[in-house]
Formats: structure tokens, C-alpha cells, sequence
């Protein structure tokens, strides 16, 4: 256990790489990242589809999928340990007891031909086989407490065809969260619920973690979910983060063309907006990536310098890192 | 476009094979509204509220089990033959999943020209004219219409639904979730066509959508459904302005904050849509609802609270407004 100065920090990833081997070449889809999560802290990670935010998450529990997916470099560091020097049996210790995931869609984690509590207690059991079927049970019924799921032994015994989107998402969560592990990872837990689910899952994450202290990742691309539940955020672009701040910096005060892009396409509920600005082209094949900044083609902001040579990650503002040449001047922030 | 006291109910049978019938399902439930020329009208409400079946009665892709539909006062579920024609013409539809509605093994020409070979009797260079333009009026290119579908990201995907849907001219154009499956920034692209192809060729939009900030960027009336009924309907600006219906309100507070320094607003809404195999009597809101009182079994009237917004509610047919 790391009790030095940088205790706070539960994991701290390192210059991750994942590269996706596949005929038509190689996709980075995860190139050089860092980042750092802290106890109690949820990071946001946003991004359009294909920008390789799914892989990275894939990648922390080290379900890159195989052959072709291969982390190649990097360091994902939880409590000191290097996950990616771990054995595969080692892992598969660590994997839902200290670093769990939630997936996009409950209806897809869930296997519809087992009951809840089938599903739960295989859960629970995999980390400690000694467990009876009355203490398994008993686990179940207080991990669906924990994620607030009224009537638990009554759910236990139903299949997931016969509960709805949010509860289903509920229970994913009671798995992830039966062991308390320091880190969870959601990917996109939202997207797949209605309105008024959403805000009420979003609002249970943050109740957990004021009572367990986990950290969590979010990953997301919608600025709502960012606004809703974050405390920091990590923009990615093309396999790797442009920028990562404060969630009220990255609102306020983007340092990165692109972040700014993003936020000024959304239309709002709050108010009527004349035009949205779109971002023209398509961000470019992973397979094929430009020398330069990624993100150059279709920045307004564009300069020389951004073809020829990637910027570098820069601290432009307490606890703001930006990899843009011209986020010093930022000349997209109105005056 | 006029929709009558719109209902479809689909029949709960006992047993697997049929048997029996033990009850229904009120999908839609006397649904009315009106869609004006060239204006777009906005269904919001959650998965499960009978947006999507409303779509499909408009579309006659259902029967309704009883209400009306009338385009040009002509009843659109007593149509056949060449009125029949005519009709889909008029009215023509974008689905939610570019991957999912545009046949992999069709060219795109082939594809747009469709609904123009089906419904009119036009010669080969026609056809091929006017695909050339209405790709061009969608923003692409004619040489695109060579290539299939999955030679297009989802953005480009959605813009030749669309050129399919618009080559005939319609009236109406019905878009189901018309930018959900794309990615933000290609959202913004595609309702910035969809706003200014409106503008252009005066096409009224009937959208489907759960997404609030879409609506209120597009559309110019909004009607709010819950559990098969529309509990408020107004101008856009008055519905996001002054919600009245508590249902209404209660989704706007969980729609998701545009900035984190809204993120701690309080919930209104609390728990989940009941089943609708055994829906409340009365307002079917009132088991979810802060305000609900005794008389919430029965089914409240609409009331107009201001000139185009209506509400059905007790809270303002009592006179008795929090």
C-alpha cells in the first residue's frame, strides 16, 4: 500500500498503448495516454466513437480483445502494482474485487436464460469459493442494498427480461460494487436509459461513492453526463487525451481547439440556440495517423506548426494540461 | 396534418398460442394534434410512452383501433389505389439506425430513387436527374449515389435516408430519432440540415425524440407524451419557458446539465414508468407525481392555460395552481 504523499492517488496510468493488430494494419487505438484517479474523484473521459476511449477502458482491466488487440506499452499502477506485469490468474483476482467495470448495456451484461441470483452470486463466489449458499445469498441481498434496489430477495429470484433498463443497470452496478473495489469503471452506463433514469443512476454512482471512497471513471461522450457526475475530465482525440482539466475549467475555459468544438455543437435545453457550429470533416483513420496534431485537419485554428510536429501536453492552469500549440493565446476564447 | 382522438390498443392473450383475450394495452391512447405546413412538431417523452406506435399509426405501417388521421381531409386510413399513392408521396419517413434502414446490397442511387420509381411514372433520366439533385440538396456529391451504404460513416449514412425520404417532395416527413445513433458533433451537422432543408422546401417534420435539447433546437410545437396520452402540448418556447404539467417539469430537471454548476438540481421525478399492463386509472402520472391528490383517479381534462399551450392536469382544472 503506497501511504507516501501521493497516497490520494489509487491508480496512476502511464503512457498506455494499445494497438489493435489487425490485415489491414495496425490501429492505435489507445496511444500514449496518462492519467491519474484519486480516492473518492470521478474522471470523465469524453470522446466521439472510435476515438478509442472504449479500448482504454478495456484495457485497465486487460480485456483487450485477443489476438488482435495487444497493450504494448505503458504502466497501469493500482496501489502500487502494475496491473499489466500481473499473471493472468493474478488479474483475475484483482478484476472485480479492486478495479470493476460497468458496460453500456445492462441487457447485454446480463445472461437472460439465469436468475439475478444465479448471475450475482457467481459474482460474489468467484472471489471466494468457500462462501455457502446462504452466505452467498446473504452477500446478494446486501450488495442490491447497497445500489438501493427495493425488495432484494424477491429480485434475486427473477430473470432480467422481467425487470426494466434502470434496474437491470442497477444490479450490473451491485456486481461491479459486491466487493467494493477502489475502482470502478463505467462505460457509457447511461446511454442505453431513459431521461429520467439517467440522472437518478448518475446521482446512485455518486451516493456510492461517498459511502465506499471508490474511485471512478466515467466514459462518456456526452457533455451531460460530464457536467452531471465528473469532477475532472479527460478529452480524447484519436487514441490519445488533447486535454484534461477541472470539470468547471474544461466548461470555462477549454485550452484545446477541439474541446472547444464540442462543447459550442451542442444544442441546449436551457435555451434557444439561432445555429449550432458543427465541426466539419471526419477525425482521421487510426490506422493511419498524421505526423502532426490529430485533430489539425479540421481545426479553425490551424497554423503551420501543427502539420509538421505533435504538440506537446502542457500545464496551462491549476490541474490543466492541454496538448495544443496555440492554447496558450487561445484564440477561440471570446474576450 | 390532423390527428383525431388517435388510439391503438394491442390485445394481452392468455397462454402462448393465442386464447383468450385478458385485457390491452393502451399503446396510444386518444391522442390529438395538428401539424402545420412546413412547421415541425416534437413527441418527447421516454421508451415506452407510444411516441414511436403515433409515428407508425401516422405512417399507416399500424391500424388504429379507433381515432383518425387526415392529410388534405382525407382520412389516411381509408385510402387505396392511386389516393394511396398519393399519400406516400406526401408522407415520408427517417428511422433512428442508418445501419438498420438502408438495404447493405442496394447502391445508394438505387436506394434514394426508390420511393420516385414506386410512386411515379417517370423515365430512367428523370429519375437519375432528380437523385443527382436531391443528393446534392442533402450536401453530397453526385458520385456518391455509386457507392453502397457501408462505404458512408453514420452522418453521411443518415443524409442519404434522408435524400430517399425527400426525393418525392413530401409534405411531411416523419423523422423517428432522427440524430440519436450519431456522434455529437455529427448531430450538430445533421440538424443543421434538417433546419435548413426545411427552410428551403417548406417540408412540415413530425420528430420522435427523447433528447430535449434536439427538440428544442428544431422544433417550432411540442407535444409531451407519458403512458400513451399527451399531458401537454405548446409552442416550444412555452413548454421550455413555463412547463406547466408536472411531468413535463419533472423531466426537464432530469435532463442532464449543459454546465456542472447546474448539477445539483433536485429530482422531481421519482421511481420508474409503472407497467403498462396495469396502468394507473385516471392521470397515469399520479403514482409518480409530488402533486397527485384524490382526484387524480379520474382522467383529467385539457385545459388551455395560455393561448396554443393546453395541459391535462387537475391542478388546473381545480383552479388550484401550486
Amino acid at each position: 500500500m503506497a501511504t507516501s504523499a501521493e497516497s490520494s492517488s489509487v491508480l496512476e496510468v502511464k503512457d498506455l498503448r494499445t494497438y489493435l493488430y489487425t490485415r489491414w494494419g495496425t490501429t492505435k487505438a489507445v496511444d500514449g495516454v496518462s492519467f491519474r484517479v484519486n480516492a473518492g474523484e470521478t474522471l470523465g473521459i469524453v470522446g466521439e466513437s472510435g476515438s478509442g476511449k472504449s479500448m482504454l477502458a478495456l484495457s485497465l482491466v486487460r480485456l483487450t480483445p485477443e489476438p488482435a488487440g495487444r497493450i504494448i506499452g505503458g504502466q497501469v499502477v493500482l496501489n502500487g502494482r502494475d496491473l499489466l506485469a500481473l499473471s493472468a490468474k493474478q488479474m483475475r483476482d484483482v478484476r472485480g474485487k479492486e478495479i470493476s467495470m460497468i458496460l453500456q448495456d445492462p441487457q447485454q451484461s446480463l445472461n437472460p436464460v439465469f436468475t439475478v441470483g444465479n448471475q450475482l452470486g457467481e459474482a460474489i463466489r468467484a472471489h471466494d469459493r468457500t462462501l455457502s449458499h446462504d452466505q452467498t445469498h446473504d452477500r446478494s441481498v446486501a450488495a442490491l442494498k447497497n445500489v438501493q434496489v427495493p425488495a432484494p430477495e424477491q429480485r434475486l429470484r427473477t430473470f432480467p427480461h422481467q425487470l426494466s433498463g434502470g434496474m437491470k443497470q442497477r444490479i450490473v452496478g451491485a456486481m461491479a460494487m459486491a466487493y467494493q473495489p477502489q475502482i470502478l469503471i463505467a462505460d457509457e452506463p447511461t446511454t442505453a436509459l431513459d431521461v429520467t433514469i439517467q440522472a437518478q443512476y448518475l446521482r446512485l454512482l455518486r451516493e456510492l461513492q461517498m459511502r465506499t471512497g471508490v474511485g471512478i471513471i466515467i466514459i462518456t461522450h456526452d457533455f451531460g453526463v460530464i457536467a452531471e457526475a465528473c469532477d475532472r475530465v479527460a478529452v480524447m482525440y484519436a487514441g490519445r487525451f488533447v486535454e484534461q482539466a477541472p470539470v468547471a475549467e474544461i466548461f470555462d475555459h477549454p485550452k484545446h481547439p477541439y474541446t472547444k468544438a464540442l462543447l459550442d455543437s451542442r444544442p441546449r435545453a436551457d435555451s434557444r440556440t439561432a445555429r449550432l457550429q458543427s465541426i466539419g470533416g471526419s477525425p482521421p483513420s487510426l490506422n493511419d495517423l498524421p505526423e502532426g496534431c490529430r485533430f489539425a485537419s479540421r481545426c479553425t485554428y490551424v497554423i503551420d506548426r501543427c502539420v509538421e510536429e505533435y504538440p506537446p501536453t502542457l500545464l496551462v492552469g491549476d490541474q490543466h494540461v492541454a496538448a495544443c500549440w496555440r492554447s496558450e493565446e487561445a484564440p477561440w476564447e471570446t474576450p | 396534418m390532423v390527428v383525431e382522438g388517435l388510439s391503438k390498443h394491442y390485445p394481452i392473450s392468455a397462454g402462448q398460442y393465442g386464447g383468450k383475450t385478458i385485457g390491452h394495452v393502451r399503446a396510444v391512447d386518444d391522442v390529438s394534434f395538428t401539424i402545420d405546413r412546413g412547421k415541425t412538431l416534437a413527441l418527447v417523452g421516454e421508451s415506452g410512452c407510444g411516441k414511436t406506435t403515433t409515428a407508425r399509426l401516422i405512417l399507416r405501417m399500424r391500424t388504429p383501433t379507433s381515432g383518425r388521421v387526415t392529410l388534405d381531409d382525407r382520412d389516411v386510413h381509408q385510402l387505396s389505389g392511386a389516393d394511396l399513392k398519393w399519400f406516400r408521396t406526401c408522407v415520408q419517413a427517417v428511422f433512428q439506425d442508418p445501419w438498420a434502414s438502408l438495404s447493405p446490397r442496394m447502391r445508394v442511387r438505387d436506394i434514394v430513387a426508390e420511393p420516385l420509381v414506386v410512386n411515379k411514372k417517370l423515365s430512367r433520366d428523370e429519375v437519375r436527374e432528380r437523385v443527382g439533385l436531391t443528393l446534392e440538396k442533402v450536401g453530397m456529391q453526385r458520385w456518391h449515389g455509386d457507392l453502397y451504404p457501408h462505404e458512408f460513416s453514420g452522418g453521411q449514412r443518415q443524409r442519404v435516408a434522408l435524400a430517399s425520404a425527400l426525393i418525392t417532395e413530401p409534405r411531411l416527413l416523419v423523422l423517428d430519432e432522427p440524430v440519436s445513433a450519431l456522434d455529437v458533433s455529427v448531430q450538430a451537422q445533421v440538424m443543421n440540415l434538417l433546419k435548413d432543408l426545411q427552410a428551403d422546401l417548406g417540408t412540415a417534420f413530425l420528430l420522435i425524440s427523447h433528447d430535449l435539447a434536439t427538440v428544442r433546437y428544431v422544433s417550432d410545437r411540442v407535444a409531451v407524451m407519458y403512458m400513451g396520452g399527451i399531458v401537454e402540448t405548446g409552442d416550444v418556447e412555452q413548454i421550455f419557458e413555463s412547463p406547466q404539467h408536472p411531468y413535463t417539469r419533472g423531466l426537464f430537471d432530469s435532463a442532464l446539465p449543459v454546465h456542472p454548476s447546474q448539477g445539483r438540481r433536485e429530482l422531481r421525478i421519482h421511481g420508474e414508468m409503472p407497467s403498462p399492463l396495469d396502468p394507473p386509472s385516471g392521470c397515469r402520472f399520479r403514482t409518480r407525481c409530488q402533486h397527485a391528490m384524490e382526484i387524480c383517479d379520474q382522467t383529467p381534462a385539457t385545459t388551455t392555460v395560455e393561448p396554443g399551450h393546453a395541459v391535462s392536469c387537475h391542478l388546473f382544472t381545480t383552479g388550484s395552481t401550486n
